[in-house]
């Protein structure tokens, strides 16, 4: 990171808030190097985030920022790219923030295909209130909430998404930092709404309460259980049991919502339309 | 000067106004009876260049329209009842970040589903209370379809000038009814915009100049023009588009002149009361109302949008009987115009209140009215019709 702290970041609001052995600073750094591989244009790149810890990263990154409401931030994404489609917008989110209460918005984005790139800072569980159960925390887990056990099933993010309609869909996680910065990179470049699911570690909260020991050992988890989509492809559902999917699950096209909306303003300039 | 006669609904009206007030962004969800106004955003924004989208929610809708002001385009939704419940949370946000922004509420009957398609003026206090927190919203409601269109570029000045979300509280009947407008020539109409960062000097997105608070001009006749002028505005920042190289972050978290998050006691303090102190600094200055026969009324009937209607037919059928009614008619409802309804009742002994709620406005009135001798009495209706004239001549006529 040497150099691109200095570059991308606004000096005085760091360290960040984040805890010892959280791994949002990995994702945010993947984040930053990825923005800078694409080189996108400094000051016509909106940073939008919802609300949790993940969403906090806007007020540390030296761009346009927009710091929204609980599970928004694609909602005022969507505003922010509609009224000037030449801004490269990126969604910064986490599990909570985008999957359970901002659910609605992630579908209809991907849906629409509009050109978003959302990383989720996914930890499987809602650090900023201390540790209760996300839409993505495995069954049986448990939580502040869930003091019995999770019983509610996880979603698959990436699954979702990619049948909602999104045109670039990969997963990666904290131990696989590079693979991480090439999807959102790769994201960045995609013309069309990109989803990038970062699986990161909460040591605090989730780990703790659940024994997966340090920071550096649910990293190396990430690493024994990581499985690649062609691996997965061939491996039976039991076999997958526990398992984590990462890599490419969907790169595709489709045409983009902002320039259908062009077409649209085109039509009914001409004169023709309806 | 006017042109253009046109028959044409209160929801057409808004739509004509905001387009002519420079409408380039509109987010919305379907929702009785506001839906009209969506549909023929459908088709007359695009060809202006703007940009209509339907949304998946009221929520989203609200969102986008926060996220199109800041990227620099002025920016409306429309809804009602249900929706407008929906929307509080990111007014809110919008209130606190300062984002200009027009939520049209055609209000219609609650609580909950209630009466999809009769009118009602239940959104009086959820249109100044709605949202959590201490906040400040302008509160706009007009009682005739021309006055739609000139209160509409009413909204869209205030918000854009104070940077504050402006309600354009309207109700089913003014949303509806069909009236004769004379549109005015664009060129007749004073638009303002907000106001951008100076070149040169460094931009603090959340800074304002300490100390001074802004001329309130009292009005000397009923206005329906919201008048900056001689208001130097030193507590409102400039706004800078996103996308210009200013790089600036925008919170729903207290924040100090950057827009970076604080929790300073005294930044906290600071920015609360500059929020506030922008909108009800300009109590005066904000008022837009309508009066009749005021001047020597003993029975003043206070009534607001479609009521307002019926109150007039009411005053003036009590004149003819020698009765000394007048109406005084707020069009600006937040913030609540006190020292104005001091002043037209100095001669009243009585005021009375009629509305389509349990009694919203009337509270405001006995607020505002406190430590005089008028006697203040509520009328309510609840069932899903208008206020006739008759019911609030009768009124008028058992204190008269």
């Amino acid at each position: 990171m040497s150099g691109l702290v200095e570059e991308y970041f606004r000096q005085d609001q760091l360290p960040t808030i984040w805890c010892p052995g959280c791994g949002h600073g990995i994702v945010l750094a993947a984040l930053v190097r990825a923005m800078d591989q694409v080189r996108v244009p400094r000051d016509r790149t909106v940073v939008v985030s919802g609300i949790g810890c993940s969403s906090r990263a806007s007020g540390y990154l030296d761009f346009d920022t927009l710091h929204t409401t609980h599970g928004r931030a694609i909602a005022f994404a969507t505003g922010v790219k509609l009224a000037n489609p030449e801004l490269t917008v990126i969604v910064i989110t986490g599990d909570g923030d985008v999957a359970a209460i901002g659910g609605n918005h992630l579908i209809h984005a991907a849906r629409r295909n509009i050109d978003l790139t959302v990383v989720c800072f996914d930890n499987n569980i809602y650090g900023m209130t201390s540790g209760q159960y996300s839409p993505i925390t495995p069954q049986g887990d448990l939580a502040s909430t869930a003091p019995y056990g999770n019983i509610d099933r996880p979603f698959d993010l990436c699954g979702l998404v990619r049948e909602a309609g999104a045109t670039y869909v990969a997963r990666a996680t904290t131990f696989h930092h590079n693979l991480l910065t090439e999807y959102i990179a790769r994201g960045l470049r995609k013309k069309g709404f990109a989803f990038i699911d970062a699986l990161s570690q909460c040591p605090t909260y989730y780990g703790r309460r659940n024994r997966r020991g340090s920071a550096a050992e649910m990293m190396r988890w990430f690493r024994d259980n990581a499985v690649t989509v062609r691996k997965a492809e061939r491996m039976e559902p039991a076999e997958l049991e526990g398992k984590i999917v990462i890599g490419e699950i969907y790169n595709g096209e489709a045409r983009e919502y902002t320039e259908l909306c062009g077409d649209i303003i085109r039509r009914a300039q001409g004169g023709e339309g309806r | 000067m006017m042109s253009e006669a046109r028959l044409m609904q209160g929801n057409e009206a808004c739509v004509e106004a905001a387009l002519a007030a420079g409408l380039k962004f509109f987010a919305g969800y379907p929702i009785t009876p506001s839906t009209e106004i969506a549909e023929m955003l459908a088709e007359r924004l695009p060809a202006r260049g703007g940009t209509f989208i339907q949304m998946e929610d009221e929520i989203s809708s609200m969102a986008a329209v926060i996220g199109a002001s800041l990227a620099g385009v002025k920016a409306m939704t429309a809804t009602s009842g249900p929706g407008f419940s929906l929307k509080q949370e990111n007014i809110g946000f919008a209130s606190m970040a300062e984002v200009p922004c027009v939520v049209v509420n055609v209000q219609r009957g609650g609580p909950s589903t209630g009466l999809p398609t009769s009118p009602a003026q239940g959104d009086l206090m959820q249109s100044r209370w709605g949202t959590h927190g201490d906040h400040p919203v302008v509160v706009m409601a007009p009682g005739s379809v021309a006055e739609v269109f000139t209160v509409t570029i009413q909204a869209f000045n205030v918000a854009e000038v104070l940077r504050v979300p402006v309600i354009l509280l309207m109700d089913e009947v003014v949303g509806h009814m069909r009236e004769k407008v004379l549109l005015p020539e664009a060129s007749s109409l004073t638009v303002l915009d907000r106001r951008g960062p100076v070149e040169g000097e460094e931009y603090r997105p959340f800074d304002y100049r300490d100390g001074e608070r802004p001329l309130d001009l009292p009005m000397t006749k009923p206005p329906l023009e919201v008048d900056f002028s001689g208001d130097g505005l030193r507590d409102v920042p400039p706004l800078a588009p996103f996308g210009r190289g200013y790089r600036f972050h925008v919170t729903g978290l207290v924040h100090d002149a950057r827009g970076l998050p604080t929790g300073d006691p005294t930044l906290t303090d600071r920015l609360v009361r500059r929020l506030i102190g922008k909108v009800e600094n300009r109590r005066d200055r904000l008022a837009l109302y309508v009066t009749e026969a005021v001047d020597d009324a003993e029975v003043l009937v206070v009534a607001f949008g479609s009521v307002g209607r019926s109150a007039l037919s009411a005053v003036r059928l009590a004149r003819e009987r020698g009765i000394r009614a007048g109406l005084f008619r707020p069009i600006t409802v937040w913030p609540f115009p006190d020292q104005v309804i001091r002043k037209l009742t100095q001669g009243a002994r009585t005021v009375i209140v009629p509305e389509m709620n349990m009694g919203q406005m009337v509270r405001e009135v006995e607020r505002a009215l406190a430590g005089t001798t008028a006697a203040v009495q509520g009328y309510s209706r609840v069932d899903g019709e208008l206020i006739t004239p008759t019911e609030i001549l009768a009124e008028i006529e058992e204190v008269a």
